[in-house]
């Protein structure tokens, strides 16, 4: 079985998703996704209410005074990418930090004044 | 399907953000048994996958298009309860950063995205798992499959909560038509990129799919076998 690295398969998802958000994003379909048409169709769009994050600098995936479109997604993307990966990831470490303690870390400290 | 602010009254915003809450305090306790040294440096990286994959919409009728939620690909990537805390960060990222899903509907859109595809997805996959050939290869369909039903039960879901606490008068039928009907066509994309998804990280490194680890265990306790009787020999 061949072997790749874990940390190739992280690059690699990395890159991937950083070209999806920053390029191809560009290139998405922009018709209302199912629940807004649904929503238009149905007649009940006019229900929805102003957003309070509607002045992010981000809002909409696009980002404030970046005039190229390309650009304003492409940018928007990559930072959202960038946000979710270190909080998950922050979240993944603080979750695992929080284990019962490691035996491993339980034997240095019981070591110490030995010898 | 990102709800926004408005579709649904406070009662059932209230009510769905009760359910998210606990889902994800559940999750931040479960999770520990899932992350180990394979699936921790996988999961913040399945955040920001899916994440980037939710920017792509894509066609699926005449003037509607539809993205990825990502809850199957997740749970069998990192495991259940490491998936529906990806699909928080994810959705609570959407929400405070782009304004895409509601404030007051946040934990409407992490009931019905984080927990519901996630459940949905992850129980059709063990239940594909258990009653077909323990094959590697077929994970990624099984994981497919669980993606790909996940959609309309979640449409279904959010309809369940329209009828709990809509704010307009939408008749239910032609509501339920509606969801069911443009979220299966969204759940065949679903179905198709998690299905590449997984099969990719399944052709590198299969020991980093969580869901895939009892068909590699299995595996691998037939190969120990018979290596063990040909050094004995």
């Amino acid at each position: 079985m061949k072997t790749v690295s874990t940390r190739w398969v992280v690059a690699g998802v990395a890159v991937v998703a950083l070209v999806l958000a920053g390029v191809i994003s560009f290139y998405a379909s922009a018709d209302p996704d199912g629940l807004t048409k649904v929503s238009q169709d149905k007649g009940f769009a006019h229900t929805e209410t102003d957003h309070g994050a509607k002045d992010s600098p981000f809002a909409g995936y696009a980002t404030k005074d970046v005039d190229n479109e390309r650009l304003s997604g492409g940018l928007a993307g990559v930072i959202g990418v960038v946000v979710v990966l270190v909080l998950g990831t922050g979240l993944v470490y603080v979750v695992r930090r929080r284990k019962p303690a490691e035996p491993a870390a339980n034997d240095e400290r019981d070591r110490e004044p030995v010898s | 399907m990102h709800v926004p602010d408005g579709f649904l009254d406070a009662p059932t915003s209230v009510t769905t953000g009760v359910v998210a809450v606990a889902a994800v305090g559940v999750s931040l306790v479960k999770a520990r048994n899932e992350l180990d040294d394979k699936t921790a440096p996988m999961a913040g990286l399945v955040a920001a996958f899916i994440f980037a994959v939710q920017m792509i919409n894509f066609p699926v009728a005449s003037g509607t298009s539809g993205h990825l939620m990502g809850g199957a690909l997740a749970a069998v990537l990192v495991g259940p309860w490491t998936g529906i805390l990806c699909l928080s960060v994810v959705l609570l990222v959407q929400c405070l950063l782009f304004a895409d899903g509601g404030i007051t509907a946040l934990g409407t859109n992490i009931t019905l995205m984080g927990l519901a595809t996630v459940v949905v997805g992850w129980l059709v996959f063990k239940g594909l798992q258990l009653v077909m050939p323990k094959r590697l290869s077929l994970t990624a369909l099984q994981a497919g499959i669980g993606a790909f039903v996940s959609v309309p039960v979640a449409a279904l879901l959010f309809v369940a909560l329209y009828a709990m606490g809509g704010t307009a008068d939408i008749p239910l039928d032609t509501l339920t038509t509606a969801m069911v009907g443009v979220h299966v066509l969204i759940g065949v994309g679903e179905g198709v990129i998690t299905f590449l998804a997984v099969g990719a990280i399944l052709a590198v490194r299969p020991d980093l799919v969580y869901g895939a680890r009892p068909i590699l265990e299995r595996r691998q306790l037939e190969i120990r076998t018979s290596s063990t009787t040909g050094a004995s020999a």
